[in-house]
């Protein structure tokens, strides 16, 4: 039962990884690139969440009843670090935002072909 | 053989290059230009010569700056071969020096800040890579030398000149970066990279080692020393003013070219291990064929500074084979030939720069006559192509009488018959372009036009070198003797 | 206070970066002179970490006190004092630039660019001390948002070029994260010392060897490696100057540094030479990219692209000491970063120099230039006389390097192929030298009116083309002091 968990949720990872990254290098639309990008970064935020998980274990604040059995306890490194990249995907984010706003004001479309004919080139 | 240490080997290389300095300095004062280049090429042969002495009483003058890499300096050593090349080019550039001034005034020629400037340069990587102690300090003066006279081949800037400057890096740096990987191998193969005369290689190199080693100096220098096939950026090069071809495309950057295998054969890799490989067999006859080739090339020549550039070639050749027949004669005569060649045809190419400026001619069709125009011009002419032929009482006589008994007592004597064909397709070659200036009318008559003195003392005086050193081999500047010690260093149980 | 040295270095480059910010909007000048005396700060920082690194060895700083493994650890050792003086030295040169010309910006629009640009330098320099591989990334993500900022400055299609760098920083920068969560998963550990120590245990478990390439691969996105590199010719193309020689001068040799600590210090040689394929798959895709972008090279027209291409195969001589993972060809790759950054550093602010001042891009039109602007072209032949590699410049001895080290591991085909590249870096560059130097023709009315740089801009031109030659004649003293102790251990 705990491998086929395993396996379920690695495999949603990676199909959500490569989804994030068809939309990132396949579609021709910036928006789409950016959709793309968060769920592939939000893909590796799942696995390193899945990987700080532990059968049977709780919420990473001691608790007296349970002593300070590491094995009793989520992981808590992974969620700090993971915070973290969130924060640095929120303003990859935000700047991809900005740059295809900058991108539409000059090119007045969001679509790469046309950004490109655009271009000149 | 000692070394001492001393600062006269970085003060000749340092001379010219506050003199780049300054006459990029002085660019809008052509006197003042002009003087720098004079006092620089005076104080530097002044500093070449004072070391001659040292070096004939076997005391080395020696210096070593800081590491270039780790354990390996940049370092110079003034021995026998490498002071033979200083004193012959520090001698050259001063009077280059007077007549490239000439020259440039003659044609009002644009840019001459950048044509003085690149000049100094140049002879400063010149001397340096002749008091260079290891093959890297070598290879740094070699590549500067390289870029140095790019500028001035292509100084007219014409499309022709550009085109010229092209195939002349094409060649040169290809050249360049085959001798770079001889060097790092070779370091790979010793651990040193410090010259020493009859080679630094352990004893244990295998054949395939050397053989590759070998070739990989002889087609990296090849280049440089126009061997064919690797010499047609030479000919190119004659888009050149004159006094850079003179200087520099007769002496100073294709007798790097042999002056490195001169390093590679006697004091890299070493002539015993190359007799042993058969590396000698290949070079001699590389050489040879190029030595016929070129002169039979020159022949199809009209074009003066042309028919020069690949008799160059051909006389380069000569030094080449003397090296490759590895005895003491034939070393003798090829250090000497580096030497005499030089004054030879340096005086040419003065005489055909020096017709250029008054006639605007290049043609050797259309020289006749010449000679009743310009008679000291053309005399001095003569005197240099009888000796390029091999005839006494001229400078190359002696060397290339000890080419030919080098090849001779050898056992050699298929190159030592080459040699002589080849003094009769000098002959061939040049002394039409004798009979033509004396012997034939000219077109027009307009009595007697010499060039300026600024570039007919130099004409007399080269032309009086080349008589010098034919008449005594071994005086003021003490070749032969140089040339000799140098030889038994090399021959020191050799041969 | 000397121990606080390893944390002073970025912690100093944003303490000014956010003066230099507030102080912006008030007064533009003011800022740019904090932005530099902030820099400036940070180099004499580097010096000082770095003599003292040599006098008594590598130092460890740990945030709050919390021991390493637990806590944050800055190390500064040999590799690292030599990567923050390139970052912050070369930074420092780039930001004597003006700023209009350097960042394609009016001043009163730009308050906020030096903010940027010391953030850049921060997360350049957090990049290269930090301890742990986690750190690492979110210094190289900060980096990477500066970089995206910084390169939008450049007008429209700038920004088209730094959103595609956007996308493709941001999956190396992922792969990056998903190896280290691999690597973690594995030992439990992200401190780069406490990873050395615990990997032997599990070498030949898969997620360690799949942790291993994929933080390798996106790393090599980000320095551009050949073939990941399709994001910079664009984005140093249309970037503004200075910031297209910080990020082909500086930014993607950090990269590559990293991609060095990884092997050496953080996975052991003996794993990633002696169990998985990495070095030689670096070594050959480098070779091919060498090449490759060369030729790439030569074809272009537009100085800047034609610079652009030349980065991406220079950085692929640094990829190549990587792949021959020798003593002697990884000092050629480390000594490379600092070489290439000094020439192609230059060489993109003479670019940025020429363009604003004559209009001119194309190479075409450089004709007559020397005559013009002596001491600009000067430097330009300087520079590109060390990007073929001719000596005493620097670029000559990461070339020797390189080429001991390939004779050295037997290599012969890289070997050929450094040489083939340096013919082919010599067509592109003496292209530029043989125009610059023609006499002016008629046409070119825009050439025969200008004259000189101004001094202002002039003055890191020649600074960092003559650091090539200095570089140079010392490559001993940086090579014996910084790098090989480093590779000692190989």
């Amino acid at each position: 039962m705990g491998d086929l968990t395993f396996h379920y949720s690695y495999i949603m990872i990676i199909i959500l990884l490569v989804i994030g990254l068809w939309g990132m290098l396949g579609k021709r639309n910036l928006i789409k690139k950016i959709i793309g990008l968060n769920i592939f970064q939000t893909s590796i935020f799942l696995f390193f969440i899945k990987g700080a998980l532990k059968e049977g274990a709780t919420v990473p604040v001691i608790d007296p009843e349970l002593g300070l059995e590491a094995a009793s306890y989520f992981n808590p490194l992974p969620h700090v670090m993971i915070l973290t990249a969130i924060v640095v995907s929120v303003a990859t984010t935000g700047v991809a935002l900005a740059l295809m706003l900058t991108i539409y004001r000059n090119y007045s479309s969001l679509e790469e072909g046309d950004i490109l004919e655009r271009m000149g080139k | 053989m000692s070394g001492f240490s001393s600062f006269l080997p970085i003060a000749a290389i340092i001379v010219s290059l506050i003199a780049f300095v300054l006459i990029i300095l002085f660019d809008k004062k052509p006197n003042a230009r002009e003087a720098v280049t004079i006092i620089a090429a005076i104080s530097k042969f002044g500093i070449v010569f004072s070391m001659v002495g040292y070096v004939l009483d076997g005391r080395y003058p020696q210096m070593r700056l800081f590491s270039l890499s780790p354990g390996i300096d940049l370092a110079l050593r003034v021995d026998e071969a490498g002071i033979i090349f200083a004193l012959l080019a520090s001698l050259l550039w001063i009077v280059t020096s007077f007549y490239s001034i000439g020259y440039m005034r003659g044609l009002s020629e644009t840019r001459q800040t950048r044509f003085f400037a690149s000049f100094a340069l140049c002879l400063s990587s010149t001397i340096g890579l002749a008091f260079s102690a290891n093959l890297l300090t070598f290879y740094l003066f070699y590549e500067i030398l390289t870029i140095a006279t790019y500028p001035l081949v292509t100084h007219k800037g014409t499309p022709e000149s550009i085109k010229a400057g092209r195939k002349y890096l094409a060649y040169l740096l290809t050249g360049g970066v085959i001798l770079l990987v001889a060097i790092v191998y070779t370091y790979q193969i010793s651990g040193t990279l410090d010259f020493k005369p009859g080679g630094i290689l352990p004893a244990g190199a295998s054949f395939a080692e050397l053989a590759v080693l070998f070739s990989l100096f002889l087609v990296g220098f090849g280049f440089k020393a126009a061997i064919i096939p690797l010499h047609s950026w030479l000919p190119s090069a004659m888009v050149a003013p004159t006094p850079v071809s003179a200087l520099l495309h007769a002496v100073a950057v294709v007798k790097a070219g042999v002056f490195g295998l001169v390093r590679a054969t006697g004091f890299v890799i070493g002539p015993e291990v190359l007799a042993d490989i058969g590396a000698g067999g290949v070079m001699a006859i590389l050489a040879s064929v190029t030595i016929v080739i070129a002169s039979l090339l020159a022949f199809r020549q009209d074009n003066l500074k042309l028919r020069l550039a690949y008799s160059t070639v051909a006389h380069l050749s000569y030094i080449v084979l003397g090296l490759a027949l590895f005895s003491d004669y034939a070393w003798n005569g090829a250090l000497l030939h580096i030497v005499n060649h030089g004054v030879m045809k340096i005086t040419l190419f003065f005489c055909a720069g020096a017709i250029y400026v008054k006639t605007h001619l290049t043609n050797i069709s259309d020289l006749d006559g010449i000679g009743r125009k310009m008679p000291l011009t053309m005399s001095a002419f003569t005197i240099a192509t009888m000796g390029l032929a091999g005839m006494p009482p001229v400078a190359g006589f002696v060397s290339k009488f000890l080419l030919v008994e080098g090849a001779f007592a050898d056992g050699r004597a298929v190159f030592g018959v080459v040699l002589l064909i080849s003094g009769l397709l000098n002959a061939g070659y040049f002394f039409p372009i004798v009979y033509r200036a004396f012997f034939k009318s000219p077109s027009d008559n307009t009595g007697k036009n010499e060039a300026p003195a600024l570039m007919l003392i130099p004409i007399m005086v080269t032309a009086g070198l080349s008589l010098l050193f034919g008449l005594f081999p071994d005086g003021i500047f003490h070749f032969f003797n140089l040339a000799q010690n140098a030889v038994s260093q090399l021959a020191g149980g050799i041969w | 206070m000397i121990e606080h040295l390893p944390a002073l270095i970025p912690i100093t480059l944003i303490l000014f970066a956010f003066i230099a910010g507030v102080l912006g909007v008030m007064q533009f000048k003011l800022s740019r002179n904090v932005a530099m005396l902030g820099a400036l700060a940070a180099f004499v920082l580097s010096v000082t970490g770095t003599i003292q690194v040599l006098q008594t060895g590598p130092m460890h700083y740990s945030f709050g006190s919390w021991p390493p493994p637990y806590g944050i650890e800055f190390v500064l050792d040999t590799l690292s004092a030599f990567m923050v003086l390139v970052i912050t030295g070369i930074g420092s040169i780039l930001l004597m630039f003006p700023t209009k010309p350097g960042f394609m910006i009016d001043e009163q629009k730009g308050a906020t660019v030096y903010t940027v640009v010391l953030m850049l330098m921060a997360g350049l320099c957090g990049m290269v001390l930090a301890g742990d591989l986690f750190n690492l990334y979110v210094f190289l993500e900060i980096s990477s948002l500066s970089t995206f900022a910084l390169i939008s400055l450049g007008g429209g299609k700038a920004a088209v070029a730094s959103f595609r760098y956007l996308i493709m920083a941001s999956i190396g920068g992922c792969f990056y994260l998903l190896g280290v969560g691999f690597i973690y998963f594995s030992v439990g550990s992200v401190n780069m010392a406490d990873v050395l120590q615990l990997l032997p245990a599990v070498y030949d478990s898969p997620s360690v060897i799949g942790g291993a390439i994929l933080m390798v691969t996106g790393l090599c996105v980000k320095m551009a490696l050949f073939p990941l590199h399709t994001w910079l010719p664009d984005s140093d193309t249309y970037a503004p100057p200075v910031v297209a020689a910080f990020s082909a001068a500086v930014q993607i040799e950090v990269s590559a540094y990293v991609i060095i600590r990884l092997i050496l210090n953080v996975f052991s040689p003996e794993f990633i030479i002696g169990l998985t394929p990495i070095t030689d798959i670096i070594a050959w895709i480098s070779a091919a990219g060498i090449i490759i972008a060369s030729i790439l090279a030569v074809a272009q027209q537009n100085f800047r692209r034609m610079l652009a291409y030349s980065s991406v195969a220079q950085i692929a001589y640094v990829g190549l000491g990587i792949g021959l993972a020798n003593p002697l060809g990884i000092v050629g790759g480390i000594f490379h970063i600092m070489a290439h950054s000094l020439m192609k550093g230059s060489l993109f602010l003479i670019a940025g120099g020429i363009r604003h001042h004559t209009g001119i891009w194309n190479i075409n039109d450089f004709q007559g230039l020397g005559r013009r602007m002596p001491w600009t072209i000067g430097a330009f032949t300087i520079a590109a006389m060390g990007m073929i590699g001719i000596p005493p410049t620097a670029g000559f001895f990461s070339k020797w390097y390189l080429l001991l080290g390939s004779i050295e591991g037997d290599q012969w085909v890289f070997v050929a192929v450094i040489l083939i590249s340096s013919l082919l870096n010599a067509v592109y560059f003496f292209r530029i030298i043989e125009k610059a130097f023609s006499p002016p023709a008629e046409s070119t009315a825009s050439v025969n009116k200008t004259g000189e740089l101004p001094k202002r801009m002039l003055a890191p031109i020649l600074i960092l083309a003559i650091g090539t030659l200095i570089v140079g004649a010392l490559n001993v003293l940086v090579v014996n002091e910084l790098i090989m102790p480093v590779v000692e251990g190989l």
